[in-house]
């Protein structure tokens, strides 16, 4: 199961920041981020490319969007 | 729009939206904007306030089509992307005091953000302390926001409240189309305009309109900020909004060498004091502010335009900012700071400390 990051509603930077604390701490695995803009989507999806982190799947919700980025 | 979308939001997307303001900013001072102040959010912001008379400054008078057009063009750009998105309730008491304290802090320095890069593309080095002092604010921003500083969650809310800003912003038009400036007229129906001074300087109502929306649209897709971009390299490490800043910077320069705008030095720069402490005390305040509020004046115009309740309230504490700031001596001019500027600053600073201080998420 992927760890979870919840950052919809939050606004710039606070999503970024979030991703950025939880690479950091788990240096590799799955995260799924929380957002409910298409901003939060891009950059946070640009945060986890220049940390050597793949985007590997984004779902919309009613809510928002759903990132799933990973490193093996 | 899926091929356009990718392409403002990417480096190239940024590049080309920053050279756009660039290139039309000081186009727009040819056309009779006053001085290196071809789009700036917190001077037309505070010449709105005086055209609805919150504060009475007789030079600084004129209900600017620029903040209109800002606001709409984002609202068309977000509705033809499907990205109008009605949120608010994330801490609008704190982003009114962000937004008058960052207005008070502009107005020391005398222009916020962008009109710090349009005053240094047009040779003002006063505006280099003033670039210095925005950095210093946002590094300050940035330590509070590593400590854990956040304004916390916004809600999903009716779309109406989404429309709230734009629907001011086009009660503002339609009043300034039925009070238009009636020649040598300090006053026409209720709205206030100024005779003299940079609020009399100003280039045709349709021209202004047009290139704001059109950079009101552009922003809003490439997600254009001017803190942004120290803010993601100081806390990041990411460039991708400062290759935006720098095209604008870089293009307002050559627009400026080519219409003849560009005089380089310190002294008698168009609505612009060399009391360089305070150009640059008043940017670390303006920045901070900014910071602490997630955006820079124009950004937040922007996120009011795709339906940010939250960024509408940040603008209208601009607003009410700069009332204070005339109505209370703390604007500066271009003899030098106002009676009380220095002492509003370090209010500004105290209380944009305690907000960074006290707002914070415990891990």
């Amino acid at each position: 199961m992927p760890e979870i990051v919840d950052a919809s509603g939050l606004s710039c930077p606070q999503p970024v920041l979030m991703t950025l604390n939880r690479i950091k701490a788990l240096n590799k695995g799955e995260i799924e981020v929380l957002v409910d803009t298409e901003t939060s989507k891009e950059n946070v999806s640009r945060a986890a490319q220049s940390q050597g982190w793949e985007v590997a799947e984004v779902t919309e919700s009613a809510t928002g969007y759903r990132i799933l980025i990973k490193k093996g | 729009m899926g091929q356009m979308k990718n392409f403002f939001g990417s480096r190239w997307g940024i590049i080309s939206v920053g050279a756009f303001i660039g290139v039309l900013a000081p186009l727009l001072q040819k056309l009779g904007n006053p001085g290196n102040m071809g789009v700036c959010v917190a001077c037309f912001e505070r010449d709105i306030a005086g055209a609805i008379g919150l504060h009475r400054a007789g030079v600084v008078q004129y209900l600017r089509p620029e903040i209109l057009g800002f606001v709409l063009g984002s609202l068309i750009a977000a509705y033809a992307s499907k990205e109008f998105r009605p949120r608010a309730g994330s801490a609008p008491i704190v982003r009114f005091v962000l937004g008058a304290f960052a207005m008070i802090g502009a107005l020391v320095f005398l222009g916020c953000p962008w009109r710090a890069m349009l005053r240094l593309s047009a040779g003002d080095w006063n505006a280099i302390l003033g670039l210095l002092g925005l950095i210093g604010g946002i590094w300050i921003g940035t330590l509070f926001l590593k400590g854990g500083y956040n304004l916390g969650r916004s809600q999903k809310t009716y779309t109406s409240v989404g429309w709230l800003m734009p629907l001011i912003m086009l009660g503002f038009l339609v009043l300034l189309f039925m009070f238009p400036q009636v020649k040598g007229e300090a006053k026409n129906g209720i709205l206030f305009y100024s005779t003299k001074g940079p609020g009399a300087m100003h280039a045709p109502i349709v021209i202004s309109l047009i290139v704001s929306l059109a950079i009101g649209f552009l922003a809003q897709r490439s997600r254009f900020c001017t803190m942004g971009a120290f803010r993601d390299l100081i806390l990041f490490r990411i460039p991708h909004l400062f290759y935006g800043v720098v095209a604008l910077i870089a293009f307002a320069f050559l627009t400026n060498l080519i219409l003849g705008q560009f005089h380089a030095g310190f002294a008698n720069q168009p609505v612009a004091h060399t009391m360089h402490l305070w150009n640059f005390s008043g940017m670390v305040l303006a920045g901070l502010a900014f910071c602490l509020a997630g955006g820079c004046p124009g950004r937040q115009l922007f996120l009011a335009g795709e339906g940010d309740g939250d960024a509408a309230v940040f603008v209208l504490g601009m607003i009410v900012g700069a009332a204070f700031a005339h109505n209370f001596s703390l604007a500066s001019s271009p003899r030098g700071v106002g009676p009380h500027g220095i002492a509003a600053v370090i209010i500004g600073l105290l209380v944009c400390s305690f907000i960074g201080l006290t707002m914070r998420q415990k891990a």
